[in-house]
């Protein structure tokens, strides 16, 4: 087995604040090989983000308890010293956001932005840089790239602006890509352009890539594994296959069950997911999600179940029995689908 | 651009208009002196007012008075305060050659002033934003609350007692006649003027440069710019402070531009003959024509900085443009 890219263990991320501690991430763990995709799907306030922010070190100890390792390149990232983390981010690890619009600096021109991002990691003259953004922008798909680097970003559409976030990110050949709701924040038929652009980048420049979204539709076809998380906790891990057509966990079937779709009878109720996340000062015992849980018993109530394999890959933290999950998830989940 | 400028000049001369209106207005209907009485002099007669509130067009009605004075709002050489009707009627010198030669003392104290609460406040205001809530951020507003509470006419008179007065560092107050504006720099006469009015702009400018910076670094592209692996120095200043400082560099042209109008209590307690101390002077002394003449000057500075400022603001952020 190929040694894994990314390795990160029993992470906790809790943030101190005026009404308590938040548990924003409560012992998560995964790995991503070298290559893979990775899908990371959960609420607002699931965590998911905030683990991978973390783990790009910008979240530091100063704003928040860190405990767990996270090892990559031999490393381990949370002890590494800051000076270290700041060359590893950018240049073996990017990361872009969601809003590109407000996540490029408006004083700026796109091609400087780029250029910036290489010449903080590369010797080389600042013409050389320049090129090589050129160069990127030409590569994610901009026409006219040598003009497109001279204007600023509000001059960009928002597809656009998404392609040049991505281009700075892949500037330096990172080995992972973290994008962070790649899509979120534009339409519909430009989110389907941004993923397949970086399918194919990921091909091109051999990256792993972590997709991080609510939208379940979203990762369907880009990933490799999926990563379902809840209240700061991952309650479900498999290939994306599994997660489709085989998911072991009743948040998970929520959220396949809320998907909108476009076949389905015009009459026909969006089913969501009873009740609101949890607060994440006052989790509630046990299972976290067993107050919007429509399978609940005793033991959900006060045993945190674990993320358990059930066959060696995908696994799921929930106490129902294997058989249970089968059962339920043919009979009432994917009927829907 | 140009279609901008040409409205914002016809702007400019709408706000001379308005405002030498409403000074005229505020002469006539002041109960006061009579400016006739200002011109004669201590000993007079009736007759003699008489014949002065004639030559000086005082008993004609009240549009042909400002008619007068209208024609010296024009801002172009030749009108713009012409001698015919802006000179002083205690001492019968043209307003606008006044003007000329009080301004170098009100740019040097201005100026310096404003090199100075830069130097201050920026610094300031940018480390109290870099350590929200440590000490050096809170003992930086607490110096920005005293500075901003601290009148200017009290803060000067106590700077002039402890230095000047009771320690005998910084030199006498005033303007020698005979000494040149150079000398009297280097002579130190302008240190406390300077302190005096930097400081509260120093203080303000300290907290402003906090609240902006602190706004600006939780933007998203400051997230984009850590995430890309840049020095924290670079990420502060290079990203967050040339975004925050927009604002605060269209203040700046702001509060010069009215300060170069006459910083009246700062000129008035170091008896520095300013623009300023020739406006108060006139005001006690009712000389109306100077009075209209320096409010227009002022007036005239003040949107000409208002312009400056707006241009350059084009010039810092890129998203803004003006058709």
């Amino acid at each position: 087995m190929a040694e894994p890219l990314l390795e990160v263990k029993d992470l906790k991320v809790h943030f101190p604040t005026e009404d308590g501690l938040v548990k924003a991430v409560d012992g998560v763990s995964y790995s991503i090989m070298p290559g893979e995709t990775l899908g990371v799907v959960g609420e607002s306030g699931s965590g998911k983000s905030v683990t991978f922010l973390t783990v790009m070190g910008l979240i530091t100890p100063g704003q928040a308890r860190i405990e767990g390792e996270v090892v990559f390149g031999g490393q381990d990232l949370l002890k590494v010293p800051v000076e270290e983390m700041r060359d590893i981010r950018g240049s073996q690890i990017g990361m872009i956001f969601q809003d590109p619009m407000t996540s490029l600096h408006p004083y700026y021109r796109v091609g400087n932005q780029i250029s910036e991002a290489i010449l903080a990691h590369r010797k080389i003259g600042k013409k050389e840089a320049m090129d090589q953004a050129v160069d990127m922008l030409r590569r994610v798909g901009i026409p006219r790239p040598d003009e497109r680097a001279r204007q600023y970003p509000h001059e960009f559409s928002g597809g656009m602006r998404q392609r040049a976030m991505i281009a700075m990110a892949l500037s330096l050949n990172p080995d992972l890509l973290i994008a962070d709701e790649p899509t979120t924040a534009l339409d519909v038929t430009v989110q389907a352009q941004i993923l397949d652009l970086i399918d194919r980048l990921k091909q091109e420049f051999n990256a792993a890539v972590v997709i991080i979204t609510h939208d379940l539709g979203v990762v369907a076809e880009h990933c490799d594994n999926i990563q379902v998380m809840y209240a700061g906790k991952a309650v479900e891990y498999g290939y994306a296959r599994d997660i489709y057509y085989d998911a072991d966990h009743p948040y998970t079937w929520g959220l396949l069950q809320s998907i909108a779709r476009v076949d389905a009878p015009r009459t026909e109720r969006l089913k969501p997911i009873k009740g609101l996340p949890p607060s994440l000062i006052f989790v509630p015992p046990g299972c976290p999600f067993h107050p919007r849980c429509p399978y609940v018993f005793d033991r959900c109530r006060t045993e945190v179940p674990q993320l358990l394999p059930v066959d060696g890959h995908h696994a799921s933290a929930c106490h129902l029995s294997l058989e249970d999950k089968e059962r339920i998830f043919k009979e009432e989940v994917f009927v829907h689908q | 651009m140009t279609r901008y400028l040409v409205r914002r000049i016809l702007f400019l001369i709408l706000v001379l208009v308005f405002v030498s209106f409403l000074t005229f207005f505020i002469f006539l209907k002041l109960p006061a002196s009579d400016p006739a009485r200002l011109v004669a002099g201590r000993q007079t007669t009736p007759e003699i007012l008489a014949e002065i509130r004639t030559n000086l067009g005082l008993d004609k009605p009240w549009y042909v008075q400002y008619g007068r004075f209208a024609k010296g709002l024009v801002p172009w050489p030749g009108f713009f305060l012409n001698e015919q009707v802006y000179y002083s009627y205690g001492n019968f010198i043209a307003v606008k050659e006044e003007i000329y030669r009080r301004l170098p003392v009100t740019i040097a104290l201005t100026l310096g002033a404003a090199v100075l609460w830069l130097i201050i406040g920026l610094p300031i205001g940018i480390v109290s934003a870099i350590r929200k809530r440590s000490l050096a951020d809170r003992a930086g507003m607490l110096f920005a609350l005293f500075g901003v509470s601290a009148p200017v006419f009290w803060l000067g008179y106590v700077m002039l007692f402890v230095f000047w007065f009771k320690l005998g560092w910084a030199p006498s107050p005033g303007l020698d006649i005979k000494e040149s504006l150079g000398h009297a720099i280097l002579a130190g006469k302008f240190i406390l003027p300077w302190v005096t009015l930097s400081l509260l702009f120093a203080a303000f400018y300290a907290r402003m440069v906090r609240g902006t910076l602190i706004e600006t670094m939780s933007e998203d592209y400051i997230r984009t710019a850590r995430a890309k692996g840049l020095s924290e120095r670079r990420v502060i200043f290079k990203h967050g402070l040339r975004a925050a400082l927009t604002p605060v560099v269209t203040m700046f042209g702001l509060d010069v531009g009215s300060l170069l109008g006459g910083a009246i209590i700062t000129e008035t307690i170091f008896d520095l003959d300013g623009v300023g101390k020739y406006t108060i002077d006139a005001i006690y002394d009712q000389d109306f024509p100077v009075v209209m003449g320096v409010t227009i000057f002022a007036a005239f500075f003040i949107v000409v900085a208002n312009l400056v400022v707006d241009v350059l603001y084009a010039v810092l952020d890129p998203r803004v443009r003006y058709t």
